[in-house]
C-alpha cells in the first residue's frame, strides 16, 4: 500500500456522507406535499452532498499524485453560483401559475395592494 | 484501489441510484410543470455526482471536466426551462 491509510478512510466516509444526503433529498422531494415544501430537500443535495464528493476527489487526487488538487471544488463552486438562480427562477414560476390559476393560499402579488402613492409612481 | 475505497464507491451509488429513482418517480408524477423542470434539474445533479463518484473509482481526472460540463448544462436548461414556463418564451 503506497498512500497512508487514513486519507482513504476519509474519503470513504465522505463519499458515504454525500450519498446518504442525495438520498435524503430525493426521499424529501418525493414525500413532501406542496411545491414550496419540496423546493426544500434539494437543497441538502445541492450543498452537502457536492461539497463532500468535492471533497472526496480533492483529496484522493492529491494523495494519489503527492501534490495538492483543488479542481474539483470548483464544481460545488460552480453550484453555488448556479443553483440559486434556477431556484428562484423555479419559484417565481410556481407563485406566477399559482397566481394564474387561482389557486388557495397563494399570496396576492405586490401590484395588486400597490398604494395610490406607488400607483402615481408607476403611472408617471 | 483499496477494499474500504470500493466497497464506500458501491454503497454512493447505489444511493445515487435509489435517489434518481425516487426523483424519476416525481418526474413522472408530479402534478405540476414546475415539480418536473426541478426534477429534471436534482436528475442532472445526480448523473453530475455519478460522474464524478466514477472518476474517483477509475482514478482518472478527465471525468471532472464531463462533470463540470453537466453542471453547466444543468443551469442552462433549468433556466430556459423555467423562463419558458413563466413567460411563453425564453429570450424577451
Amino acid at each position: 500500500m503506497t498512500a497512508p491509510a487514513w486519507p482513504e478512510v476519509v474519503v470513504a466516509v465522505l463519499l458515504v456522507l454525500s450519498g446518504i444526503f442525495v438520498l435524503l433529498s430525493a426521499f424529501g422531494f418525493l414525500r413532501l406535499r406542496t411545491f414550496f415544501l419540496r423546493m426544500h430537500p434539494p437543497a441538502l443535495a445541492y450543498t452537502l452532498g457536492s461539497w463532500c464528493v468535492a471533497g472526496a476527489g480533492a483529496l484522493h487526487f492529491s494523495m494519489l499524485q503527492g501534490q495538492v488538487v483543488l479542481h474539483p471544488l470548483l464544481i460545488p463552486i460552480l453550484l453555488a453560483i448556479t443553483v440559486p438562480v434556477t431556484t428562484v427562477l423555479l419559484a417565481r414560476v410556481a407563485l406566477f401559475r399559482d397566481r394564474l390559476g387561482g389557486v388557495e393560499g397563494t399570496p396576492p402579488s405586490l401590484k395588486v395592494t400597490a398604494t395610490p402613492d406607488t400607483a402615481q409612481d408607476q403611472s408617471e | 484501489m483499496n477494499a474500504l475505497l470500493d466497497h464506500a464507491i458501491t454503497f454512493t451509488l447505489g444511493c445515487y441510484a435509489i435517489a434518481s429513482m425516487l426523483v424519476l418517480v416525481r418526474l413522472v408524477r408530479g402534478p405540476r410543470a414546475q415539480d418536473r423542470v426541478f426534477a429534471l434539474d436534482l436528475l442532472y445533479l445526480h448523473a453530475m455526482l455519478i460522474v464524478l463518484v466514477t472518476g474517483i473509482l477509475h482514478e482518472s481526472e478527465h471525468y471532472f471536466e464531463l462533470a463540470l460540463l453537466i453542471a453547466l448544462f444543468s443551469f442552462v436548461s433549468s433556466a430556459a426551462m423555467a423562463k419558458f414556463i413563466l413567460r411563453g418564451e425564453v429570450i424577451e
